[in-house]
């Protein structure tokens, strides 16, 4: 009925434990996805090709409409650093949209994010910061609140953003796993919405980059589930997947109410599970 | 099937995109007019007594060029001779060994690595047969495992296998510092930590008091920040303190004067330190940064729009969590 979330379709296949999942995966990748080693020289068939596969593993045979109205991806197109690609995902018509996906059609995992909005969600627009792996079109899908699909896309050059090493030994980058921080600002609807950067410390590993020391494959470990709520009221929930750049941010917009802190609960693929709580500033200031 | 699209990881090192147009180690190949030169069409400046330093030139890799584009060169010493820059291709190096052979037929006793970037270490290869001691940084290694087959794929795209060059690891491994006595010269190095890169290594030449900091210290071409710009900032002053009037940068002019030269690369750090953590400040998201951050100092630099801009992101990634 609903959407996979991103990382769903790695279990169902496989019921292991991610780390094991993750070497039978790559023994299975030898073959099929050469034919989809998909790269700058793709043609157009191709990529819808492509498109059309992963549309229907992730929606099956719903339609997905092309939308111009509905969402839209703001990328470099030509990204500057392929391990940090910010996305913008703007909603013109936030009334109508029940949640949003990200796709990146051509990175090994290609189901970055799926967002799903609650009722104190201004969902206006989104931000957020994904490796691409490859010269690919990222799609935007938005499920409107009466069930319709919409898809729009933005054509992205990068390269092994997904591979890319971190520069700093694993346990570095593991430093503070967890901490996080939530910055607020007025929103996109002036004194009625709030617009909040959220970030996680987390290295998020991908699974194709090679430990400095020990010389072999850092095991995949990224951010599974972030559920953000003021109070008893959720913003928004977000299913994440090894396309998210290296200590996640996520921009938001919520429409704040009362006094409560806004509560954030992160969980990632290897059972571990963060929870912080920041209080709202006031309206009058 | 399903495969397809859960080939999440590990994919033993196979997922590397892209052809020419491919970033090489975050350096773009492809925006640049080609240089049209070779590398047999360097020259090498004598910098000092027995000192010889070709100017690498301000462009990106290309085919044309043979990724030969840092300042490499090599000092003679009474008894042998030392390489203080590999070169950026086995193209390169070959060329700088045959360099080597019209002015002397002393030994090559050691060959420097002085860090990971490609520019400067796929060269190490020409050297091989004359079984030098290779010098590097005590991290080196581990960034050549993490990123040399990387490189070296890019490398060979561009250049074809027979002229890319083989990842050489260091045999000398300096943790702190390190002498090497070419006789009646001596060759001091210092392990920095991190700042252009994890890895970086300079060194100081005892008989012309050059000084050595590779790409510690951009000259004319923009500064690449790939390690920690806080970092550099602190190993630039490590540099200010050994207290040499001149030296050989990595990149740029073949000999310059160190303070005025390093006051340069750090004015562009701070500048981008301190717009940085405004940006920060003021809620600007990274996108937004990127086009604004750094631009008083465009002028000043070659290849400013390449690099400059994602500088501001590893700037950005540093700061945000300061």
């Amino acid at each position: 009925m609903g959407v996979i979330p991103p990382h769903l379709p790695y279990q169902r296949r496989h019921a292991m434990k991610p780390f094991a999942t993750a070497l039978a995966l790559s023994l299975t990748i030898a073959c099929p996805t050469l034919a989809f080693a998909a790269g700058a020289s793709d043609t157009d068939a191709e990529r819808l090709a492509r498109w059309n596969e992963i549309r229907t593993s992730i929606f099956g045979d719903k339609a997905v409409q092309p939308t111009e109205t509905l969402v839209k991806v703001d990328a470099p197109v030509r990204a500057l650093d392929a391990a940090l690609v910010p996305i913008t995902l703007t909603m013109p018509e936030p009334g109508k949209v029940a949640g949003v996906s990200l796709v990146i059609d051509d990175n090994p995992s290609p189901y970055a994010a799926n967002i799903t909005f609650g009722p104190a969600a201004d969902p206006s627009e989104i931000k957020l910061r994904v490796r691409v792996n490859n010269y690919t079109n990222v799609h935007a899908v938005v499920r409107t609140k009466d069930g319709g699909l919409f898809e729009t896309a933005k054509f992205v050059k990068a390269s092994g953003g997904c591979s890319a090493p971190m520069g700093m030994s694993d346990e570095e980058a593991m430093k503070g796993m967890g901490d996080m921080r939530m910055k607020f600002a007025e929103g996109p609807h002036g004194a009625k919405s709030t617009e909040a950067t959220l970030m996680i410390r987390h290295p998020n590993f991908s699974g194709m980059q090679m430990n400095q020391i020990t010389r072999d494959y850092t095991p995949a470990r990224y951010i599974q589930k972030v559920v953000v709520s003021q109070g008893a009221r959720n913003i928004l929930t977000l299913d994440g997947d090894i396309s998210i750049a290296s200590n996640p941010v996520i921009n938001f917009a919520f429409l704040p109410e009362g006094t409560a802190p806004v509560t954030v609960v992160a969980s990632d693929n290897q059972d571990g599970r963060w929870e912080h709580s920041f209080p709202v500033p006031s309206p009058s200031n | 099937m399903v495969a397809q699209f859960g080939l999440s990881p590990p994919v033993a090192g196979g997922v590397q995109a892209s052809r020419r147009a491919a970033l090489f180690g975050g350096l773009c190949l492809c925006c640049l007019p080609t240089l049209g030169r070779s590398a047999e069409g360097f020259a090498l400046d004598e910098v000092g007594p027995g000192i010889f330093i070709r100017r690498g030139p301000d462009a990106e890799a290309t085919a044309e060029n043979a990724d030969a584009i840092a300042n490499i060169g090599f000092i003679v010493g009474e008894r042998s001779v030392l390489v203080t820059e590999s070169g950026g291709s086995l193209a390169d190096g070959q060329w700088l060994r045959a360099e080597i052979r019209k002015r002397t037929d002393k030994p090559i006793s050691h060959v420097v690595l002085t860090h990971v970037h490609p520019d400067h270490c796929f060269g190490a290869e020409a050297f091989a047969a004359d079984a030098p001691v290779f010098v590097g940084h005590h991290a080196l290694r581990a960034a050549l495992d993490a990123r040399g087959d990387y490189y070296r794929t890019r490398l060979v795209e561009l250049l074809g296998a027979d002229r890319a060059g083989k990842v050489v690891y260091p045999t000398l491994e300096v943790t702190d510092g390190a002498e090497v006595d070419l006789g009646g010269r001596t060759l001091s190095f210092h392990a920095h930590g991190v700042a252009h890169t994890n890895c970086d290594l300079s060194m100081r030449d005892s008989a012309s008091g050059l000084l050595f900091p590779a790409d510690l210290l951009f000259v004319t071409r923009i500064p690449s920040l790939d390690g920690s710009l806080l970092g550099w900032l602190k190993e630039a002053d490590v540099l200010k303190a050994m207290g040499a009037a001149q030296a050989v940068p990595g990149h740029g002019p073949t000999r310059v004067d160190f303070a005025p030269a390093m006051a340069d690369l750090t004015r562009y750090l701070g500048t981008l330190r301190d717009e940085t953590r405004k940006a920060i400040a003021a809620d600007l998201p990274i996108e937004k940064a990127v086009a604004t951050i750094g631009q008083s100092e465009a002028r000043n630099w070659a290849l400013f729009d390449l690099y400059n801009g994602r500088n501001v992101t590893q700037a950005f990634k540093e700061l945000e969590w300061e």
